[in-house]
């Protein structure tokens, strides 16, 4: 028993080592910056094949499931921003309500078949299109690329719930009731917009 | 000589620069997209993507930012509103297109030509 | 005890001006009054003006001493703009003689313009233009007496043109306007070059400040000045080639051209070149032309004068070969004779244009002198004042006009002899229009359906005043020493040049028998002369064409040119503006299709300026960042 109780710590022992030394080697190899790498590659990748599926794809419903994926990715890009709250609202209203919206719109308005329901434009609008968003991207990273941004800070935010419900309801509050107005009215236009012209009968 | 340890801690080190890069690659493809779909709902999406573009870079400038608070996020939420707003009233424009024109096709739509 | 006259000075011409504000507002409609209140007011200037006359005689106030009363105007920038008055002898002399004239003018008015209903009015611009008259001859400077001197073109201007449903009154009034507008730019100019070069227009400050700046500068900008000043004069006082208005102001009512074309307003240019004498003395070249202008313009208007037929332009141009005598008097250096010749002729010519008034009105409105004939016997008194006039404006002692002209005439002889001939000559000729005028309107045969009455009181009187004035004026001032009083330079004791005297009494006495010969003894027929001296009669008779001559000019000058530059304005300068009009189109249509309706092709445009400014961001962050060391 004694052996066992020995071979026992031994193991614990040996784990132990296994461990510290394996947690020694990842320290020494830079293995959570590898890692955080990893993550954002992975999650970055998934958008952006994400989102080229939305604008490639012949397909308008595939597009739809690309730009509901895109979303799904994005909400998981905000968490490992450390925006927790923000992740799960991008997952639940673009993940879920944008996208709906998308799918039953989709429906309403093509019954048949969707297999060229997305078509593209001509070869010229392509090419400039090309052009314009291609120069936009170079320009835009050349001027992420010069900027001098410094270290990123490194500090522990408290629970974002409670600042951003701070945040919103003291400083922000006017900008928090105009957006309260504005969805307001975005619903109400949409239904006048939206309703047919049997409606009025019904 | 371009240095090899240099460029991957460049590459390993996740920052702002990342993140921006990320958010300007997307904006360009919804930039392409909206230049380039015929169909009004595809369109949408494309503005859709742009929009969470513009939030990426909200999300990241609050992360890494000197500043120890929420504004950069409350205003990623702001921005969700205004695009939850308009997609809603932009799905109810197409279906109401639809239903005048049976056509969804920007590029039929060119009652603007002067 | 005259003393207060001379604070005083102002309300001489205020006091036109309120009765001028308050006709004007209040009493128009009421004749009676409206005239009334006029007459109080120029009566009390009148008699402040003798008043003053014998304060300025009391204070020993002479022509190097002048009583100077000035207040600040205005100021702009470090131009300080004095409105004020001097007072010495020459402006005494022009004070006694406008407020006597225009009192009498004015009380002749009450019986001229009786039955007119515009009396309210005309009373209203008289007053306003005997006051500007005042206020232009106690000027103390030039910007004042350019203030009034525009006052009386504009007094003029209504007065001429008072019949304003009468076409010919119409047009001769802007006439008189235009014509004097171009001397008085003249004068302007002069102004402000006076202003720019000498720093000032005052006339006292110029007095002492010319010496200084002829030594350091020399008279070359003075000459110019001198020139454009002249100009005003040249216009205002009917000078050749300017004249041609003074004719048609005759359209105005007779006891106006009495007032403001003979007596009063066309002598403010003599007066100004007498009370700007100082600065003209200084430059013999203006002076020279000033003479020989003049003096050719009394030769002239006394050409013409002889031919013509309406009464009063026969006076009108008798007015511009006196003023033309008056210029020829300052030309060769005589303010005294300029001035004496001035007031004896506001005395005889505003009693010759009253008479004529008279004359016209008692034949209806006729006015042509061959129309008329033997009103002697109908109007006595009247004749009996002309008879006086025309002697004192021939020239025959001892009545005014000899002692004036013969000063002219002694000056000039002095100066050139050939100006003297003309001067002669002219007198020649001034007797003798003056003696037709005088014998074919009252002697010879009573036409038979002449309607002509004697003049009823309130026109008589001021005759007999007047012609009480033109018959003593003269001797009086001889006697009473006004050479030793208003002067240039130094006191000037008239003697009788009695070689000058002899020859002008001589001339004017045959001028007078040889129209006698022609007209009333009718020993030769006046057309058979007009037949045998044709050209010269065509010539003198349409006035040497001047009229017509700028109405070419006008049609040559003004229709021709703006003919081109209708041309140049339709087909070059709008043609290039439609040219561009039309660019602009081609371009919009171009831009048009670009306009395609795509929205997407608007967004490619739109994120095209984008990229734009983004690059031109980038470029210059590029910039700053590498001269900071920190770009990637």
């Amino acid at each position: 028993m004694s052996e066992l109780f020995a071979s026992v710590e031994e193991v614990t022992k040996l784990i132990h080592w296994m461990v510290n030394s394996g947690l020694d080697i990842a320290e020494t190899f830079e293995v959570p910056k590898l890692i955080n790498a990893g993550v954002f590659y992975g999650i970055g990748g998934v958008v952006i094949l994400m989102s080229y599926g939305v604008i490639l794809f012949r397909n308008i419903v595939h597009s739809a499931l690309c730009l509901t994926g895109s979303f799904v990715a994005l909400g998981c890009l905000y968490i490992f921003l450390s925006a927790d709250f923000l992740g799960a609202v991008e997952i639940m209203v673009y993940g879920g309500a944008v996208a709906i919206i998308i799918v039953m719109g989709i429906m309403l308005i093509r019954r048949d078949d969707m297999s060229h329901s997305n078509p593209g434009r001509g070869i010229i609008a392509h090419i400039s299109a090309g052009i314009v968003s291609a120069m936009f991207f170079v320009s835009m990273a050349a001027a992420i690329i010069m900027s001098p941004f410094g270290q990123p800070a490194e500090f522990k935010l408290s629970d974002a719930v409670t600042g951003l419900a701070d945040l919103m309801l003291t400083k922000y509050v006017v900008p928090f009731e105009v957006s309260a107005i504005l969805l307001l009215m975005a619903m109400v236009g949409a239904i006048i917009i939206a309703r047919g012209k049997g409606a009025d009968k019904a | 000589m371009i240095d090899l340890q240099k460029c991957f801690e460049l590459i390993i080190n996740i920052g702002l620069p990342h993140c921006l890069l990320l958010s300007a690659m997307l904006f360009s493809i919804g930039l392409f997209g909206l230049l380039t779909r015929r169909s009004i709902i595809a369109v949408l999406m494309c503005i859709e993507l742009m929009l969470n573009a513009v939030n990426i870079n909200l999300v990241a400038f609050n992360r890494f930012s000197a500043m120890p608070d929420y504004s950069g996020q409350l205003m990623a939420i702001f921005g969700i509103v205004v695009a939850a707003a308009e997609v809603a009233i932009g799905m109810a424009l197409a279906v109401k297109l639809y239903q005048e024109r049976n056509t969804v096709n920007v590029d039929e739509l060119d009652e603007l030509k002067g | 005890m005259f003393d207060f006259a001379l604070e005083c000075a102002w309300l001489i011409p205020l006091l036109p001006a309120i009765a001028f504000a308050v006709i004007g507002l209040f009493t128009r409609q009421n004749k009676q009054l409206s005239a009334k209140i006029a007459i109080v007011a120029i009566f009390v200037s009148f008699l402040l003006a003798w008043v003053v006359l014998g304060a300025v005689l009391s204070n020993d106030i002479t022509v190097e001493s002048p009583f100077i009363a000035k207040a600040v105007w205005t100021a702009i920038g470090n131009i300080e703009l004095t409105m004020g008055m001097l007072i010495d002898p020459l402006t005494v002399v022009m004070l006694t003689v406008v407020t006597t004239v225009a009192l009498l003018v004015e009380i002749y008015s009450l019986g001229y313009m009786a039955h007119d209903p515009g009396m309210g009015r005309f009373y209203a611009y008289v007053s306003l233009f005997v006051s500007s008259m005042l206020g232009l001859v106690l000027a103390i400077s030039f910007f004042q007496m350019y203030v009034f001197w525009e006052l009386v073109g504009l007094c003029s201007y209504l007065l001429i043109g008072f019949y304003y449903y009468k076409v010919s009154a119409r047009e001769a009034a802007k006439k008189a306007f235009i014509t004097t507008r171009i001397g008085d730019f003249g004068l302007l100019l002069g102004i402000i070059m006076l202003q720019i070069y000498v720093g000032t227009t005052d006339f006292a400050e110029m007095q002492i400040q010319l010496p200084h700046y002829i030594d350091v500068f020399g008279t070359g900008i003075l000459t110019a000045i001198a020139f454009l000043l002249f100009i005003g004069p040249i216009g205002k006082s009917g000078q050749f080639p300017l004249h041609v208005w003074l004719p048609n102001a005759m359209e105005g009512p007779t006891p106006v051209s009495a007032l403001i074309h003979a007596a009063t307003m066309v002598v403010a240019g003599v007066y100004l070149i007498a009370r700007a004498f100082f600065l003209f003395s200084q430059i013999s070249v203006v002076l020279e032309f000033i003479a020989w202008l003049g003096a050719f313009t009394a030769i002239f208007a006394a050409s013409i004068a002889i031919t013509q037929r309406p009464m009063k332009r026969i006076l009108a141009y008798s007015t511009i070969s006196q003023l033309g005598y008056m210029m020829l008097a300052l030309g060769v250096g005589s303010v005294t004779a300029s001035m004496f010749h001035l007031m004896t002729h506001a005395f005889f010519k505003a009693l010759l244009f009253l008479g004529a008034g008279a004359v016209i009105e008692a034949m209806h409105e006729e006015a042509d002198i061959f129309k008329m004939g033997g009103l002697k016997e109908r109007m006595p008194v009247t004749c009996k004042a002309m008879t006086v006039g025309v002697l004192a404006i021939a020239g025959i002692p001892p009545f005014a006009g000899f002692f004036s002209k013969d000063e002219i005439l002694a000056a000039a002889f002095e100066h050139n002899f050939f100006l003297f001939l003309i001067g002669s000559i002219t007198a020649f000729m001034t007797s003798f229009y003056m003696a037709r005028l005088l014998f074919v309107t009252f002697y010879g045969e009573l036409k038979d359906d002449c309607p002509a009455e004697e003049t009823n009181d309130f026109m008589r009187y001021p005759l007999v005043i007047l012609a009480g004035l033109s018959a003593i004026s003269g001797i009086w001032g001889y006697f009473f020493g006004f050479g030793e009083w208003v002067y240039f330079g130094a006191p000037v004791h008239e003697g009788i040049n009695f070689f000058v005297a002899g020859s002008s009494v001589l001339l004017a006495v045959v001028a007078i028998w040889l129209a006698y010969a022609i007209y009333v003894e009718k020993r030769w027929s006046a057309h058979g002369l007009a037949a045998k001296w044709g050209i010269f009669y065509n010539l003198s008779y349409n006035k040497y064409y001047v009229d017509e001559f700028y109405t070419l000019v006008r049609y040559y000058g003004c229709f021709v040119v703006a003919r081109i530059l209708y041309w140049i304005d339709l087909n070059i300068v709008d043609g290039s503006i439609n040219l561009l009009a039309r660019l602009i189109g081609a371009l919009g249509g171009v831009l048009n299709k670009a306009h395609c309706g795509s929205v997407q092709m608007y967004i490619v445009c739109f994120y095209g300026g984008v990229l734009i400014v983004m690059g031109y961001a980038l470029i210059y962050a590029y910039k700053v960042l590498s001269m900071a060391g920190g770009a990637f």
